[in-house]
């Protein structure tokens, strides 16, 4: 498969992880922040392969993670309105609310469809003009601007029966808070190649000169890893601190001026409690006043309190890079993806699940 | 963050440019992909894909690039990095 | 893989003008229930065994093992690119009864039918039922026919038991998995799920694949008349290999080592499990098996079910371990190994 199988060639994998190994001198703490990277670090058993040299670590990059759980709960009491068909991508069904989660709730009769694209749920819309559609708009940078443009859609065909649950999420704020943290020991970051194809690395740049730390904007297949964390360690063991673009093939400084420039006028920055992890100034998005009419928490007043997970769940620690899945005391026990505890656990990119999956060891056999 | 997948552009749909798509091939599989983000995108052009809208086209030279850093890698260069 | 689907079933032979679709009546025992019975399903499956006509068909039996399956089909949409819902059931019972060594023979129909439902496309499934029986060797010998209020199932559900004859001297289970063993897949994985997929509303894309839907039994008679010591044979079905490798880890005890690499999967479904996040590993197929068997005999296996169609493509994928642990490793292209998982629950698509 072109711009895939050649990124997956075990010859350059090898060449890959044996030049990082002899490139660092000592052992370097890297934090990944998206979901994605997450997923292929350890599904494809490069954590493993690197682990002498390089600790790294999974931020909170999975926005399925992050949801808050209020969020959740909103989400759930809307799909069980009466006359409404609720749309979801496929990661949100099974993330725990306060009592339940969606799939649970489709299951005693919910109209709850997944969608591949947002434009989906304006498709329905269309085709169900007796009924309300509601689209659960999750995801960072990357996925707004799909949001966005049927937000657009919507306002220019003036579709009346289409709203949106928004809990969209930025990255930079995040990263922002995690190197402020006094438990910091983040020394350099893979930046989410796919949320840069949309917002470019501009936004970085204050980053790197306030808190002195690599970043390298990083793709997700196997050599597209292994070269963001080598020029990240190379730049380590040189005392620098700059961005580095390795994924120019689909990222450029200014990213994509048109998604952008949709994005400014759909949504406006709030703040965003992040789940596990709390409220982050200016990390969310929500719809501009002029769009605020598609809000579904505003046309149908939903007010639920801020909730908390279980004492015992420690995903927002997790999240945060503090503490790896398995030094959680429910981890595989109380805490497994038949029965999770918390978001970390149930989406296959959550760090927690993730582990659970690709990281059992295999020492036994 | 997240699922973006390379696909090829077969053809392309209307005319304007907000609106238009395209049927996109993925190793087999074709579906169709909203282009309003890629105005300049045509037939032939690789573009990454997610959640039903194309975010951007592959450059293929710098596809190549990074590949043949890799592919140039031999074990004694690894002594001098 | 069915051609099937493209054979014309000709006209129904019940006529439809009064009824066209099924009523609770057809289900009630009466004079619309026997119409059904006697002028579909009797005259479609015609054999000695359901002219009699009893409550029960009586077999003879000869000396040695009896098979005995059942399964429930349940699926939508009813018609997929490659198959239908009727083929499945019976290439689905017919494999079943395959694996344990068993030549399949007898195979009851349950049918429990939705008010409303169209008796056309009932004719089209059982017409299915009946080609699809016919190239498999097997007589459906019994059934039974239900009908529910509308809203209650989904247009036809389907419910089989079969019957088969296990040759003496075979003991084909897990039980008999040794360390060591070689462990065989018959082809590319995936197929199944993936058509299905393509259809379904909020996903569909455009593809020429077609569901693997196919009976077995041939690949696997072939073997056995070749005196091979096959040790165990898995189908694969709706949790893909992953399910049936992990089955067969816990049942034996054994531990199985799967070299990642060795396992094929073609190219569509390469792209649309790139393109919804799926791992091809947890996705439905319905004309795959695995078979585990001494490694000596490895190139013999290979040799003989090369010459069958449906197993054309089959390559060894890997091998029994000598640890008791009940697991299911993987080995990688770039030498991690971890361990494979069941999710709770089906995939679903992701965008992260």
């Amino acid at each position: 498969m072109k711009f895939i199988s050649e990124y997956r060639d075990p010859q350059a994998v090898k060449t890959g992880i044996d030049r990082i190994l002899q490139t660092a001198t000592r052992k370097w703490t890297i934090m990944e922040i998206c979901g994605g990277q997450t997923h292929a670090l350890l599904q494809y058993g490069i954590d493993q392969l690197l682990e002498e040299k390089i600790n790294l670590l999974h931020g909170p990059g999975c926005p399925v993670c992050v949801t808050p759980l209020n969020m959740i709960d909103k989400a759930i009491a809307l799909a069980q309105l009466p006359d409404v068909i609720f749309t979801s991508f496929g990661d949100m069904l099974r993330v725990p609310g306060s009592s339940q989660d969606l799939i649970s709730v489709k299951a005693r009769g919910a109209d709850i469809r997944i969608v591949y694209s947002p434009m989906d749920a304006l498709e329905l819309a269309k085709q169900n003009p007796d009924k309300q559609i509601i689209f659960f708009a999750v995801g960072f940078e990357t996925t707004a601007p799909a949001v966005a443009m049927t937000v657009w859609q919507a306002y220019e065909q003036s579709i009346p029966n289409l709203q949106f649950l928004v809990s969209h999420v930025r990255v930079p704020p995040a990263i922002e808070l995690l190197l402020s943290s006094p438990h910091n020991t983040i020394q350099g970051f893979l930046a989410a190649g796919h949320v840069c194809t949309v917002m470019g690395y501009h936004e970085y740049e204050p980053i790197v000169k306030k808190f002195k730390i690599p970043i390298v904007v990083t793709g997700f297949e196997p050599v597209d890893l292994l070269q963001g964390i080598y020029l990240c360690v190379k730049q380590l063991e040189q005392g620098q601190s700059k961005i580095e673009n390795p994924y120019s093939r689909s990222v450029i400084r200014e990213g994509n001026v048109s998604a952008r420039e949709l994005m400014q006028q759909i949504f406006k920055i709030t703040d965003r409690n992040w789940r596990g992890i709390g409220t982050i100034q200016n990390s969310g998005l929500k719809l501009a006043e002029n769009f605020q009419h598609f809000d579904a928490e505003r046309r149908f007043q939903m007010n639920t309190e801020p909730v908390t997970d279980p004492d015992i769940c420690i995903s927002g620690l997790v999240l945060q890079g503090i503490h790896k899945p398995d030094h959680c005391p429910a981890f595989g026990t109380e805490c497994t993806p038949d029965h999770p505890l918390g978001a970390t656990m149930v989406s296959s990119e959550g760090a927690c699940a993730a582990y659970y999956h690709y990281r059992n060891l295999a020492a036994n056999v | 963050m997240c699922l973006a997948i390379p696909g090829k552009i077969l053809d392309i749909h209307g005319d304007e440019p907000m609106s238009r798509t395209a049927k996109v091939d993925f190793n087999g599989i074709v579906k169709s992909v909203h282009m309003g983000y890629v105005p300049e995108a045509k037939p032939g052009d690789w573009v990454n894909v997610h959640a039903g809208f194309a975010i951007t086209i592959l450059k293929e030279e710098d596809a190549r690039e990074i590949l043949d850093i890799f592919q140039e890698m031999v074990p004694k260069d690894l002594n001098e990095s | 893989m069915s051609g099937d689907s493209t054979i014309n079933p000709g006209s129904c032979p019940i006529p439809i003008e009064k009824y066209p679709h099924i009523v609770m009546a057809h289900g009630g025992g009466g004079r619309l229930t026997r119409q059904l019975i006697n002028d579909m399903f009797r005259s479609a499956f015609s054999n000695d065994l359901l002219e009699r006509d009893h409550d029960s068909a009586v077999i003879n039996v000869e000396s040695g093992s009896i098979a005995f399956t059942t399964d429930s089909f349940v699926i939508h949409p009813l018609f997929f690119p490659g198959g239908d819902i009727g083929e499945l059931a019976v290439y689905g019972t017919v494999n079943d009864l395959s694996m344990s060594g068993a030549i399949p023979k007898y195979i009851s129909l349950g049918l429990i039918l939705e008010e409303g439902f169209a008796i056309e496309t009932l004719w089209q499934i059982i017409s299915s039922i009946k080609l699809a029986s016919e190239k498999c060797g097997v007589s459906i010998v019994t059934g039974d026919t239900k009908v529910v209020e509308h809203g209650k199932c989904d247009g036809i559900y389907i419910n089989t038991t079969g019957i088969g004859f296990v040759p003496d001297g075979l003991t084909i289970s897990p039980a008999s998995i040794k360390p060591g063993d070689a462990i065989l897949l018959s082809g590319d994985i995936g197929r199944h799920g993936i058509s299905v997929m393509a259809k379904r509303e909020g996903l569909e894309f455009e593809t020429d694949l077609e569901s693997d839907c196919a009976p077995l039994h041939q690949a696997v008679k072939a073997l056995i008349n070749a005196n091979l010591d096959i040790h165990c044979m898995r189908d694969l079905t709706r949790g893909g290999l992953a399910a049936a490798l992990i089955e067969l880890a816990e049942t034996s005890n054994y531990s199985i080592e799967i070299n990642e690499e060795s396992i094929p999967v073609c190219d569509p479904v390469r792209g649309a499990c790139e393109l919804l996040g799926f791992d091809p590993k947890y996705v439905a197929n319905e004309g795959r098996f695995i078979i585990i068997l001494p490694k000596e005999q490895q190139e013999k296996a290979l040799s003989i079910l090369k010459t069958i169609p449906v197993s054309s493509n089959t390559v060894p994928i890997g091998k029994t371990l000598n640890t008791k642990t009940s697991q299911v490793v993987l080995l990688n292209a770039y030498g991690s190994r971890r361990i494979l998982q069941l999710f709770s629950g089906e995939q679903l698509p992701r965008i992260c």
